[in-house]
């Protein structure tokens, strides 16, 4: 309970402050109306105008939240503007980037901590790799996919979520991996292990708090991935084109129960990852901590 | 006379560092007979663990002869020969105690039911019978210790090798430790080699107690213990007991002024 009330006072501050910056940024539009008709605004005239017009610069908070629920519980899940409809492509491509982020990590990781080639040749690469603005990095990824013949925007659009995704998995592995001190290597040195076993035994078990620290970041890196992907690919579907479209028709009331759908997507995302990690480490045998 | 378990002859090991080569082993002859508990007193940076380590071919040394079973410790370590207990427990967290006591099994490829035989004898060896299902974090540091011994001994070497196996623990765990350590001892008759840095810790365990002195690592004294193998707690008050306390003392107290 002592924790709720510090985050819905927050919460209440931040809803004030949006209605009144409401109210500011959509009396012009109302003042130009009246104006116009050449009739007098009363500040409660104001007010309720300012809250239901039909394309706000900024709408209010219960108008997004109505549109969110008219575009999530009251349209058919097949229908092109309902948000789940949208938000579950998104998501396809959020985890398909995921996966392939997880596996690209763990892979280069493996590489870099067991070979020396590895460390010197690809780490200096993935450091780059994250200083391209992913947004000019897009379009390329796009012709080049299409050139090569993969028909669907789904295999570019999750190659760029995987570009964002592996590389905290990348940097937490090689860090766990190399977590067990000389202690541990020489006690398996002892009983002869070979360096199969003590990867599989040692280096990867020692690893697996780093790679569940790492796994909140990088669903949120391609979850961000997948959304810059779809607007950024002229894609037609997803949360991030709906965003697109709201911007290009005028319509702020997509745009933003668009940005809201997709917070409350990353927010259960991370949520999900949060208990799997709790999960696992259960049955690693740790403590609750 | 029977050829010793353990044969040391001019052992000399320098460490090439970035300050100029560091001379951690100078002339180091020492022979340990099968059955004898051997523990190794000096002061920090004396070579005592580097010669443990030697044995354990962990550090291969870089001048004379050093044989285990006739063995170098390099073969010897494969023929599993000795098992390591470090002065951390050193236990996975993510396995239970009868999981770590598994791993060397798994590791040197032991049947599933011999496993499970072995953790189940040394885990009575070292008092910890019906904790075999616990997390190491479940257990006290004296306990996490004692299953780590459990560990290396659960493959059967013939040799022990003790890095300050009880330098983290309190004395009263310790003293208790000890006396359990006899017992085992006694109970499996191997041969153990045992760092520390307590005087009565050393002359209350061992055979033969080593006293070594630093730059360079080396050898200033090797005492053969008179007290009888069975040796209670309060052994330690004896006239002999202290009597060879105080050669220890002054063994270390002649490395430290030479």
């Amino acid at each position: 309970m002592s924790k709720i009330i510090p985050v819905l006072t927050v919460l209440v501050a931040l809803i004030v402050i949006w209605y009144a910056a409401a109210v500011k940024m959509n009396s012009t539009w109302t003042y130009d109306q009246a104006e116009r008709a050449g009739s007098e605004v009363t500040i409660s005239e104001l007010i309720t105008d300012t809250m239901s017009q039909k394309r706000p610069l900024l709408p209010a908070p219960h108008q997004i939240m109505a549109e969110l629920w008219d575009t999530t519980v009251e349209k058919k899940i097949t229908s092109k503007r309902s948000m789940v409809y949208q938000g579950s492509i998104t998501l396809k491509t959020t985890l398909l980037g995921f996966g392939f982020g997880i596996v690209i990590g763990i892979a280069l990781a493996t590489v870099i901590v067991l070979s020396r080639i590895g460390r010197l040749t690809l780490m200096p690469w993935a450091i780059i790799s994250q200083t391209i603005p992913i947004v000019a990095l897009a379009p390329i990824i796009v012709v080049l996919s299409n050139a090569v013949g993969t028909g669907t925007l789904m295999v570019p659009k999750a190659i760029i979520a995987a570009y964002l995704s592996f590389y905290p998995v990348l940097v937490s592995m090689v860090k766990g991996l190399q977590s067990p001190d000389q202690m541990q290597l020489d006690l398996l040195k002892t009983y002869g292990a070979s360096q199969s076993e003590v990867f599989w035994k040692l280096r990867l078990p020692s690893s697996m708090p780093y790679f569940f620290a790492s796994l909140k970041v990088s669903v949120a890196a391609a979850f961000v991935g997948a959304v810059v992907a779809e607007l950024s690919t002229s894609a037609i579907a997803g949360l991030g084109a709906r965003m697109l479209i709201g911007s290009q028709f005028g319509e702020p009331m997509i745009m933003w129960a668009a940005l809201f759908a997709a917070a409350i997507l990353a927010a259960i995302l991370i949520f999900l990852v949060g208990g799997f990690e709790k999960l696992a480490r259960n049955l690693m045998g740790g403590r609750a901590v | 006379m029977k050829k010793p378990v353990i044969d040391a002859q001019n052992v000399d090991l320098t460490f090439q560092t970035n300050d100029g080569p560091v001379h951690a082993l100078k002339d180091v002859n020492l022979q340990i007979n099968k059955g004898d508990f051997v523990s190794f007193i000096g002061p920090s940076g004396c070579g005592k663990t580097t010669f443990l380590r030697c044995i354990a071919g962990l550090e291969t040394p870089t001048g004379g002869s050093l044989t285990v079973n006739g063995l170098t410790p390099e073969e010897a370590r494969k023929s599993r020969s000795y098992g390591y207990v470090f002065q951390a427990a050193g236990l996975y967290p993510w396995r239970t105690i009868a999981g770590n006591i598994k791993l060397p099994l798994e590791i040197m490829d032991f049947p599933k039911a011999e496993m499970d035989k072995r953790v189940e004898k040394v885990l009575d060896l070292v008092d910890l019978k019906g904790f075999g299902k616990k997390y190491p974090w479940q257990l006290s540091g004296g306990m996490q210790q004692r299953a780590s011994i459990a560990r290396a001994l659960a493959f059967d070497a013939e040799i022990l090798l003790m890095d300050e196996p009880f330098g983290a623990l309190d004395e009263i765990v310790r003293d208790k430790l000890n006396e359990e350590l006899l017992k085992l001892w006694a109970a499996t008759n191997k041969t153990i080699g045992f760092v520390t840095h307590s005087i009565p810790e050393a002359v209350y365990l061992s055979t033969k107690i080593v006293v070594m002195s630093p730059r360079p690592g080396r050898i200033t004294d090797v005492i053969e213990s008179p007290l009888p193998k069975e040796r209670p707690l309060d052994i330690r008050d004896t006239p002999e007991f202290i009597e060879i306390a105080h050669r220890v003392r002054d063994g270390l107290r002649a490395g430290h002024e030479a």
